[in-house]
């Protein structure tokens, strides 16, 4: 009977397999082109939000750059001193604006409809992008902006292709063209196509910090968007260790007593 | 039972089963009481709660004399009153009328607990809401009124039940209410601008 | 008071004190004399067995969580997604209860989904327990109505567009479909009508209707008594004192062993809660972060992962007319397993190999399905859809003629049970 049974399992598990094999292999032809391109797509934000350090850097970064257009409107300021240990006085003194009160929501200055007539879309609040898109697009929109002379704000992404957004990051970044390689291409009719694809970056202008930098500025940035999205996450993670290991104990127990009284029954 | 489950009580560790079951009904209590804590602390005030109870300001200047300003903390009716002197004289003479003359039962901060109930003998600042069951008291200063009688040295006289109180908020013999007016937490981080809500123990909301 | 009492007297012992006061005028002990220490269990359940009370577990989680979050939530277009936030950010341990709360949604269907598959290995859905199975299949399609419904709340983008897409295949419906849709919407597209209408049933009308059904179901099941792994039924061989002689009393060793199951499952549970409650998209969507748009729509619209397979199956067919009767006869497909199962024996272990191959192919194709549905309908996936589509229903529609194939091994008078 045991045999049996084993034999069913190993027959489900060998379907389910090849199964899966032939869903995967599905999907594998994407990633066959561009084997030397700078693969922007694979790159990742890396965030760590239990350092409090980068989260600061990020409020601050946040502050200085984005807040003129974008708000964050689901979160305080006290808010924000509480969860990343800024003193109210500093608060008062780097990030909150003149009249406001601590437990004002982050609100940009920009009026929506003049947002809406000069950039043709609102600036997004940005309380949840980092829930919503994930750290690594906004980590792949700000590394692959680049100059392109027939956009109205005169740059392009890659990450979001005619981007309403202008490269307000440029000062920091620098600025930077694409370079792209000729692939040719054999289709499913047996005729070759050759298309312009993306293969590297190249710095036209310098900006204020180094390629080093700037990564830098953008991950403590984005470490602070992925924290502004879930500020309770970091309660979430010590709370859950204790959760788990109350759990495992009792379940433990149950066990035992479990194990004592199945020993009646043969 | 049937004849699968053998139960011989010489062979069943009685104490044993007994020890495993007390240790995981009282660990699953525990870990019942940790699991209700947080559906229970939900009910507590929410940050929003918190934020719109924050201290309450008003520039006491803007405010004339013998006027009353109502401004909000924490969802009550704080009573500004920029008492003239006049009605600082009417504080006197009236002691045997008073249910408690000296504060003694009332809920104020210590800065409250004397013969003007407040900081700043000029400013009257009052939780506006009846000891008696939660009504807004209604502003009776003129002193010797028609309506509220030749003995009347001016103050608050709430419509519901017919509590009345002086011109520091103390109650009268005869009010359905026993105890005065109570007086939020206040200061004057500078002259004459007042903060309700901060003092020396309490630091604010938020 | 002349009395007739003791063992004869057809009148239950006398209690003392305050016990016997409330026995008298409520049957709390006969309840538990009958329900617990007094109902006989086969005494070879196995890990199928857990998932009938984790279920009954998650319906308590989800109803207290669900409580909770009532008082804090506020249903509108202009009100629900922003008083999630609030929820998640200001309520004292909100977040905790929102998560507490979607991943037991997903919790209820993994577990439900496991405990029918219990019923398709050991044929838990024929003679006698027809009713219990159909009980059961109507717990099922409340408790998708319910998730369904629940998932609008929020009012983010996926919320609305996957009710847009699903409220719309009932205007396949021939001749009423169209008014019916917009009748069910209350307006001319998804709006602040349809979330208010779905709020108040997924609050109120579905759950009082979950926990009826699920009552019957364990009225049902009392009535005949549970299924086992060997698909024998116990109660043909009794003891002297008239007890099965495979069964022991569910108090207290099904108590106990349930409850090692309860703590298993909320290690699990609480990991998911506490350290992946989005579950890499599949419990809380990525969309669903954005506000309702009905101007823009999400790159791709997939429902839940617990309704994928019949997504996948709907998206097989190029019509949608087709599509959606497809995927309703999914579902009902499922409600004609007593009769379709023409088996001799209960038990796959007994079964011939056809029928362990035929369920294997069933597993395979179900879970497969709910990958496809995640998946965007285009290249390779779509002929596979159309594949395991066809499995699917081979799988019910050829289940009369191979459950009579092949020559089932003969099933023992006793269960095989190994200590443990």
């Amino acid at each position: 009977m045991r045999i049996k049974v084993r034999a069913l399992e190993a027959l489900v598990c060998g379907v389910l397999l090849l199964a899966s094999g032939t869903l995967f292999a599905a999907e594998a032809d994407e990633g066959a082109a561009g084997a030397a391109q700078t693969n922007w797509k694979a790159w990742h934000a890396d965030v760590d939000i239990a350092n409090r350090d980068a989260l600061q850097r990020g409020a601050r970064n946040f502050m200085n750059y984005c807040v003129g257009c974008h708000s964050l409107k689901y979160e305080r300021y006290s808010r924000l001193g509480q969860d990343l240990a800024i003193p109210p006085d500093l608060l008062d003194k780097y990030l909150l604006p003149p009249g406001d009160k601590a437990t004002n929501y982050i609100l940009t200055s920009m009026p929506a409809a003049d947002g809406e007539a000069w950039f043709g879309k609102t600036p997004p609040d940005l309380s949840l992008m980092a829930r919503a898109r994930g750290t690594d697009y906004i980590y792949r929109l700000f590394k692959t902006f680049y100059v392109d002379p027939t956009r109205p704000t005169g740059a392009n992404n890659l990450q979001l292709p005619a981007i309403a957004m202008p490269h307000v990051l440029s000062e920091l970044e620098g600025l930077k063209k694409p370079v792209y390689k000729s692939v040719t291409k054999t289709g499913e009719d047996g005729k070759a196509t050759t298309e312009q694809v993306f293969d590297h970056f190249e710095q036209v202008a310098p900006g204020r910090m180094n390629a080093e930098e700037y990564d830098g500025f953008l991950r403590d940035t984005v470490a602070f968007l992925s924290y502004v999205g879930e500020p309770a996450q970091i309660q979430r993670h010590s709370l859950g260790i204790w959760v788990v290991l109350f759990l495992l104990l009792f379940t433990w127990l149950a066990w035992l007593l479990k194990k004592e009284y199945w020993k009646d029954v043969h | 039972m049937a004849e699968n489950v053998v139960v011989g009580h010489d062979e069943v560790d009685l104490s044993r089963r007994k020890f495993l079951t007390t240790a995981t009904v009282a660990t699953g209590a525990v870990g019942a009481v940790f699991a209700a804590v947080p559906f229970i602390s939900s009910w507590a005030p929410s940050e929003r709660a918190r934020a719109l109870g924050a201290p309450a300001e008003l520039d006491v200047s803007k405010i004339e004399q013998g006027q009353m300003a109502i401004v909000t903390w924490r969802r009550q009716p704080i009573y500004v009153v920029r008492r003239t002197p006049e009605m600082l004289g009417q504080l006197k003479g009236h002691d045997d009328l008073l249910k408690d003359k000296d504060s003694s039962e009332s809920d104020q901060p210590p800065y409250a607990k004397n013969e003007y109930r407040a900081r700043l003998p000029e400013v009257l600042v009052l939780i506006g809401t009846c000891t008696h069951l939660g009504c807004l008291p209604k502003q009776r200063f003129e002193a010797h009124s028609p309506e509220m009688g030749a003995y009347w040295p001016g103050g608050f006289f709430c419509p519901c039940h017919g509590s009345r109180f002086d011109l520091a908020g103390r109650v009268f013999n005869g009010s359905p209410a026993s105890v005065n007016l109570k007086v939020p937490p206040y200061e004057y981080p500078s002259p004459l601008k007042l903060v309700v809500g901060v003092d020396e123990t309490h630091k604010g909301a938020a | 008071m002349a009395e007739v009492q003791g063992p004869h007297s057809g009148k239950p012992p006398q209690r003392k004190g305050f016990w016997g006061w409330l026995n008298k005028r409520l049957p709390i002990e006969e309840f538990i004399s009958s329900q617990l220490t007094g109902y006989y269990a086969p005494k070879n359940f196995n890990i199928w067995y857990f998932f009938g009370s984790l279920a009954l577990l998650v319906l308590v989680l989800q109803l207290v969580t669900g409580i909770f979050l009532t008082m804090f939530y506020k249903p509108g277009e202009a009100t629900s997604f922003d008083s999630v936030e609030y929820i998640m950010r200001e309520v004292n341990f909100g977040w905790l209860i929102r998560y507490l709360h979607s991943t037991g949604a997903s919790a209820f269907f993994i577990v439900v989904y496991l405990h029918m598959f219990r019923a398709f290995l050991y044929g838990s859905y024929k003679a006698p327990r027809e009713m219990l199975w159909i009980l059961g299949m109507l717990v099922y399609l409340a408790l998708m109505a319910e998730a369904f419904m629940g998932y609008v709340l929020p009012w983010g983008n996926m919320s609305f567009w996957g009710a847009q897409v699903i409220v719309n295949l009932f205007s396949t419906i021939p001749a009423i479909g169209p008014p019916l849709v917009e009748w069910i919407r209350g307006d001319y597209g998804i709006a602040d009508a349809t979330l208010n209408r779905f709020f108040s049933l997924h609050v109120v009308a579905v759950p009082l209707a979950l926990l009826l059904l699920v009552m019957l179901h364990l009225v049902a099941l009392r009535q005949t008594g549970s299924n086992n792994p060997d698909g024998i039924e116990i109660k043909k061989k009794l003891a002297a004192d008239g007890h099965p002689l495979d069964g022991i009393p569910f108090h207290p060793y099904y108590t106990v062993k349930d409850v090692f199951g309860v703590g298993v499952f909320f290690v699990l549970f609480t990991i998911v809660v506490f350290f992946v409650p989005t579950f890499g998209g599949l419990f809380l969507e990525g969309p669903n972060f954005e506000p309702a748009n009905p101007m823009s729509t999400p790159e791709h619209i997939a429902p839940v992962w617990y309704f994928t397979p019949y997504y996948a199956i709907l998206r097989a067919v190029p019509s949608q007319r087709m599509g959606a009767l497809l995927m309703g006869l999914a579902v009902f497909a499922f409600f004609l397993m007593p009769w379709l199962d023409r088996s001799p024996v209960k038990s796959i272990r007994y079964k011939p190999f056809i029928s362990k191959l035929a369920l294997a192919i069933f597993a395979v194709s179900f879970v497969s399905l709910g990958y496809l549905g995640l998946q965007p309908a285009e290249g390779s996936y779509v002929m596979l859809a159309r594949i395991f589509t066809v499995l699917y229903f081979a799988f019910f529609g050829l289940m009369p003629f191979y459950s009579r194939m092949g020559q089932p091994k003969p099933v023992p008078e006793r269960v095989t049970y190994h200590a443990h």
